[in-house]
């Protein structure tokens, strides 16, 4: 299919997403309804993973280490 | 004491299925004879002469040569890929966020928050039993009405070729519609059956219906049996058992009450009625009023239909085990929402060696199958005589209206005055009688021309080229090679809506086929081809699919088909009966 310019390119996207997800039947209130509460879920989700993701994969990373590495250190000794 | 499915509801196509699986395979001994059928069903490999590539997926791809013990005279090719499993979770997806809408608006509905369009219980009758919860008014509610828009469309032309299409618009999300006063001219008309082309206003069928009409008026105001017997019945009924080549036939106002008034006369207590899971609902209601045992065989699957006659033979009536008075076999030429053909040499083979007997419903395969459109016996260079009851229609094939009956002559004497719709409704109206009888004959080529054999022949390249260039774009196609049904795989349900409007933006009327037709996450749009398209009518409808095709992401096929060079075409179809003689 050849887009003439991007936005046609991402009004195309909108109308699959439209399709795939059914909601391209229900009316537009609905449509807004849906299309919010799936953003804002989205973006919980990406907001959580932000703030939290690398405080876990580094912790983990040290739990790990603690246990395979030369010094046995405590994991409370090192948290302080 | 029937074993009949009363699980579902007999509104629309609901298909009875039953769990056989009470008693153990019984595959003791083989027969001989049937020994070639049992070895062909289970090839997953392909014909050689085909283009598709080894397929990892359960594809079903039946080729039987003729060397293989000759009960097939040609290559029997059906497929029905499977779902794919990404475009499966999306379906089952949308419609998991479709039902919880429904229930949302359910909701609002309930509380009076907003104007409850459609019927509801009266404020007395809220504390009975609710009439109006089941899942069928549920998906009608709320899924169904929201794309109604794509039903129903009326039409102001002949369905011929093209046809004019009334435009409407909705304010209220089709709950009414307004109509603007326009209509669309010449819609690419791939909804009609309409196979031979006789849906027409001019030419001679439509010139000796209309001398008929200023003969004998259009109502006959009796049944058969009292005095609305008229000459043109006689000859017609002659004439149809002409073309089937059997003893006799009779023929009936409305195809749907052929089979739900003939089949109670034909089958009754004590007798058992092995149906295909796909039946018409005119079948199933058929098989449900005659009071018989029912018991549903797996579409189109020969071991499956063996297995149930052996045991219904050793077994016999439920409790009294007395033998059965006599086993029905039912299934339909073509199934038009599949596309499928019947195996009709192995069913007759199995009826033969198990006493059984076969009623046939040619609705959709009588004048579009076979090299004289003698329908699926002809396509299979069978007997006519082998099947007992041939019944079928005279609505797609020859432009009118009504059904048949036909087989040898006891039998149809013997209908003349036990079945319901032979007694007790109106004859065909003259005009109606006068189109079957020019359309048949045009067909038999006793008009004297080369009229019908050439609209054969047209249908049959159409069909060829129309699937092949479906296939080869990249759709899932349902079907039998040679049906000139095409079901066309959709699948999400906002998919249904869209592809019926987008291609009515573009010019051309389509049938799009949802639940409770189809399986729910299996529905499709069903062309329907017609001897009287033209090559490039049809090369522009399959340029206009393809684009709503890429619009829509339609084209799911897994399959790498090679789109054959532009020489191969013209040679299409006619090639399909070349080598059989009148």
């Amino acid at each position: 299919m050849i887009f003439k310019s991007f936005r046609e390119y991402l009004a195309w996207l909108y109308y699959q997403y439209l399709l795939i997800t059914g909601i391209y039947v229900l009316e537009p209130w609905e449509k807004s309804i849906f299309s919010s509460i799936l953003f804002s879920a989205i973006a919980m989700a990406i907001y959580t993973s932000y703030v939290f993701v690398p405080i876990h994969v580094r912790l983990a990373l040290e739990f790990f280490s603690g246990i395979s590495g030369v010094q046995p250190e405590s994991t409370v000794a090192r948290m302080t | 004491m029937t074993e009949s499915p009363a699980t579902k509801p007999a509104d629309g196509d609901a298909r009875p299925r039953v769990k056989n699986g009470l008693k153990p395979e019984r595959n003791g001994s083989v027969v001989k004879s049937l020994r070639c059928c049992h070895e062909r069903q289970p090839q997953r490999h392909c014909h050689p002469e085909e283009e598709e590539e080894e397929k990892e997926e359960k594809e079903e791809v039946h080729a039987a040569a003729a060397h293989h013990g000759g009960l097939y005279n040609r290559p029997f090719l059906e497929s029905f890929e499977q779902t794919p499993m990404l475009v499966a979770v999306f379906t089952y997806m949308g419609y998991g966020i479709l039902t919880i809408f429904g229930y949302l608006r359910d909701f609002l509905r309930h509380w009076n928050i907003e104007r409850c369009h459609i019927a509801r219980e009266k404020e007395e009758q809220k504390d009975f039993v609710p009439l109006y919860q089941d899942f069928e008014n549920f998906y009608t509610r709320n899924l169904y009405m929201r794309i109604r828009d794509n039903w129903n469309r009326p039409i102001c032309s002949v369905p011929g070729a093209k046809v004019d299409v009334i435009e409407r618009t909705s304010r209220d999300y089709n709950w009414t519609f307004d109509y603007t006063g326009r209509v669309v001219p010449e819609v690419i008309n791939l909804g009609s059956y309409n196979y031979l082309g006789f849906a027409e206003n001019t030419g001679p069928c439509a010139a000796s219906a209309a001398e008929v009409t200023a003969k004998y008026g259009v109502g006959v105001a009796s049944t058969r049996q009292e005095i609305g017997n008229l000459d043109g019945h006689e000859e017609m009924e002659k004439l149809v058992a002409k073309f089937l080549g059997v003893e006799s036939a009779m023929a009936f106002g409305m195809g749907f009450a052929t089979n739900s008034m003939n089949i109670p006369a034909l089958a009754g207590k004590g007798c058992l009625i092995l149906s295909d899971e796909l039946n018409h609902a005119s079948l199933v209601l058929g098989a449900r009023i005659s009071g018989s045992t029912i018991r549903v065989f797996k579409h189109n699957n020969m071991q499956n239909l063996e297995k149930l006659l052996r045991e219904a033979i050793v077994h016999g009536q439920p409790r009294t085990h007395r033998p059965w008075k006599k086993i029905l076999i039912v299934v339909e030429g073509i199934y038009s929402m599949e596309g499928s053909v019947v195996r009709l040499p192995e069913v007759i083979a199995l009826k033969k060696r198990y006493r059984a007997y076969l009623y046939l419903d040619e609705a959709h395969s009588i004048g579009a199958l076979g090299p004289r459109g003698r329908g699926v016996v002809d396509y299979f260079g069978l007997d006519p005589c082998d099947v007992d009851v041939m019944m079928g229609t005279f609505t797609k094939s020859f432009g009118a209206a009504g059904g048949y009956i036909a087989g040898k002559r006891e039998l149809i004497e013997y209908l003349r005055s036990h079945s319901h719709s032979a007694v007790y409704a109106t004859s065909m109206s003259p005009p109606v009688v006068e189109q079957i009888i020019t359309s048949m004959k045009c067909i038999m080529g006793e008009d004297g021309t080369t009229i019908g054999l050439k609209r054969l022949q047209q249908l049959a390249g159409n069909t060829v080229y129309f699937r092949k260039r479906l296939r080869e774009m990249g759709f899932i196609i349902y079907g039998n090679e040679d049906s000139p049904v095409v079901p066309m795989m959709l699948y999400m349900p906002a998919k249904i809506g869209a592809f019926g409007r987008e291609m009515l933006k573009r010019n051309i009327g389509v049938v799009v086929v949802g639940f409770p037709a189809t399986p729910i996450i299996e529905s499709r749009a069903r062309f329907c081809i017609s001897a009287a398209h033209t090559r490039d009518l049809l090369d522009r409808a399959l340029s206009v699919i393809s684009e709503v095709g890429d619009l829509l992401q339609l084209k799911y096929s897994r399959h790498k088909i090679q789109p054959s060079s532009a020489q191969d075409r013209p040679d299409d179809g006619g090639d399909a009966y070349e080598d059989v003689e009148d």
